[in-house]
């Protein structure tokens, strides 16, 4: 078995599988907690829960006038490497070919042209953040190993998808077999590490909405 | 003191509600919290990063799920964690919630304070005067020592001495008026303030020596039986009343405990409607039953974080201010959005707290310059002391008022007489 064969075959697949089960598994033993009933009296006027939950993700999109530059520094470019991501990983031909088989729907890819512009933006931005990440004193204390690796982990398909497409460094098939082995690696990672605030996002995001919603705050 | 690290890790432990657990698995540490924070804002210290804060409640949650847990390898919280974090979890956190409203992740990090103080007390380490304050207020009905007697004298002398008719103890009144002694101690004429009002809207009103303390140092130390002994002796007193009202005064903590706490805290529906002065005299306004004479003093309000930020009312003190102050201008920021005080969360009673308390009340004083006005109203006596004692400090000569106090003194025909 050659390693391209390795990581399209066993690699993607126990990888997919643990991703799946992983986030599964994070989120039944999290939404399975007790749930605190709140038995205050919601403010007349005031939202339903549902809508305030929606207005609550919707808020925490944007930060509100008064803020600092700082944060709205980070705060692009964590919009930058976020889209450039889905761009890439949603917009490439190749990659709309394994979702296909995945899932069975597709849709029409981005001319390769602009996925490596969007690659090479994405890398830039990722590594803006690491370098705001260890020069800023306030991000030094409170980043961990799980921020760090999370990064690499993060970084790595961007770079090498970046390489394989264009033919850099080794063989093609190298090339691309290490690719998916690092996705692999990615969706290995992702139920155990902070990757999880994809998910954990709309949760929290949406109880702070219906936390302040029935007090008739918007925030 | 010993401090019992296994009590903390059980109380953080024993909290597992799926948002606290949500919140806690969710930090992305990205820092824009750092920027949302007064305490960082001032000392630039990184560890006063809101974030930060909650590491160890995170690192017990974190030890509790380890994989490697039954080898002994999982995080533990120990001594040094809870005694290097206990400034952080009191005396640079006011609780005020600006961070949330900065979060990517929507996290709501005052909430998670407020629980993890519960293991600091639990431990047995924490601020003494913030703990002598909740035990004070259990043993003696109040932090600052104001018996059911020295309310009675005091209610007696403010009617003599402001000339107005006191309602106390009297049975069946609708509504419940209750006090924070830190007006009763230090600004007495908020409590003949509200009685005036009151009795100028003819409201069916009374004081109750039996439930009168509104503050509640129980919930700021972390202290929940006292936060219960706390919040049982104003419900009973109203249940024995049967009012239908119950009114806190200018205090934004004791607010939030009783209007957004209390019925989860006690694990019942109150069966009365909980609101705020500033609430009360807007719905007076509404119904037409307030007159006032026009306030033309120069003036910018400040939001007291849990009337507005976290309790939702800010609209009620604009309504208040609207066609009454003459020359009202909001400071950037302002409601929702409004640097806190500095005193809140407790802080205010933490003395060794004052130094850093009052350069962030700096910012306070760059946002009032900044309306071009020299007047600060607020509606919380707690940001009120934190003000003056701040003002003092750094000898700054803008005026502070109460709105209470200035809807109070602006009343025309302030002698009508209770119902």
């Amino acid at each position: 078995m050659s390693l391209l064969d390795f990581a399209r075959g066993p690699a993607i697949e126990v990888a997919l599988a643990v991703f799946t089960l992983g986030v599964m598994w994070r989120l039944i033993s999290l939404l399975g907690l007790p749930w605190a009933k709140d038995r205050t009296v919601r403010r007349a006027g005031a939202p339903s829960d549902f809508s305030a939950g929606v207005s609550g993700f919707i808020r925490h999109l944007w930060v509100p006038k008064g803020f600092g530059m700082t944060s709205r520094f980070a705060l692009i470019n964590g919009y930058v490497f976020h889209l450039g991501l889905a761009i890439i990983f949603f917009g490439f031909v190749q990659h709309i070919l394994f979702l296909r088989g995945l899932f069975g729907v597709s849709w029409p890819g981005l001319p390769t042209s602009v996925i490596s512009i969007a690659a090479v933006v994405t890398l830039g931005s990722l590594v803006a953040a690491l370098v705001r990440r260890m020069t800023s004193p306030v991000m030094r204390l409170i980043s961990t190993a799980n921020d760090y690796f999370t990064w690499l982990i993060t970084t790595l398909p961007v770079l090498t998808g970046l390489l394989a497409v264009s033919h850099l460094g080794a063989r093609y098939e190298t090339l691309l077999a290490i690719h998916i082995l690092t996705v692999a690696a990615l969706l290995i990672w992702f139920p155990f590490g902070k990757l999880m605030h994809a998910f954990l996002v709309f949760l929290t995001r949406a109880e702070t909405g219906v936390f302040y919603g029935r007090r008739g705050v918007k925030i | 003191m010993t401090i019992d690290v296994q009590a903390a890790t059980r109380t953080f432990l024993a909290q597992t509600e799926e948002h606290l657990v949500s919140y806690l698995e969710a930090c992305v540490h990205c820092g824009q919290c750092a920027d949302a924070c007064l305490f960082y804002r001032t000392s630039g210290d990184p560890r006063h990063t809101p974030a930060y804060k909650l590491f160890p409640i995170a690192k017990a949650y974190k030890g509790q799920k380890w994989p490697l847990k039954w080898l002994g390898l999982a995080p533990k919280i120990t001594e040094t964690d809870l005694k290097e974090w206990e400034e952080l979890i009191f005396d640079t956190c006011t609780m005020c919630g600006r961070c949330t409203e900065v979060c990517p992740m929507g996290i709501d990090i005052a909430s998670i304070v407020g629980q993890a103080r519960k293991a600091w007390a639990a431990a047995g380490l924490g601020p003494a005067d913030l703990f002598a304050a909740a035990d004070n207020s259990r043993d003696h009905g109040s932090p600052l020592g104001l018996t059911a007697e020295k309310l009675s004298d005091r209610l007696e002398w403010l009617a003599d001495d402001q000339e107005v008719e006191m309602q106390v103890d009297k049975k069946s009144a609708e509504v419940l008026l209750t006090v924070s002694s830190i007006e009763a101690m230090k600004y007495p004429q908020s409590l003949s303030a509200m009685a005036k009002i009151m009795n100028h809207a003819g409201v069916d009103w009374t004081y109750s020596t039996h439930g009168y303390e509104s503050t509640n140092f129980g919930y700021l130390a972390g202290k929940s039986d006292i936060a219960k002994i706390m919040l049982n002796r104003i419900v009973d007193a109203a249940e024995a009343l049967g009012a239908k009202t119950v009114v806190i005064p200018e205090c934004g903590h004791a607010y939030g405990v009783m209007r957004w706490g209390a019925a989860n805290i006690l694990g019942r529906e109150l069966p009365f409607e909980v609101l705020h002065i500033t609430e009360y005299i807007a719905k007076l306004k509404r119904e037409g039953k307030l007159k006032l004479k026009p306030y033309d003093t120069p003036m910018t309000y400040h939001d007291p974080c849990q009337v507005s930020r976290r309790g939702g009312a800010a609209a009620d003190a604009r309504y208040i201010l609207e066609g009454f102050a003459t020359d009202f201008h909001e400071m950037t920021p302002t409601a929702e959005l409004n640097w806190c005080c500095g005193g809140g969360g407790g802080v205010q009673a933490i003395g060794r707290a004052a130094d850093l308390r009052h350069k962030v009340f700096k910012i306070k004083i760059d946002q009032v310059e900044a309306t071009g006005t020299h007047t600060l109203v607020s509606a919380c006596a707690n940001c009120r002391l934190t003000m003056d004692e701040s003002k003092l400090h750094w000898k700054w000569d803008g005026g502070l008022e109460s709105l209470v106090e200035i809807v109070a003194e602006n009343l025309i025909d302030s002698t009508a007489k209770p119902n």
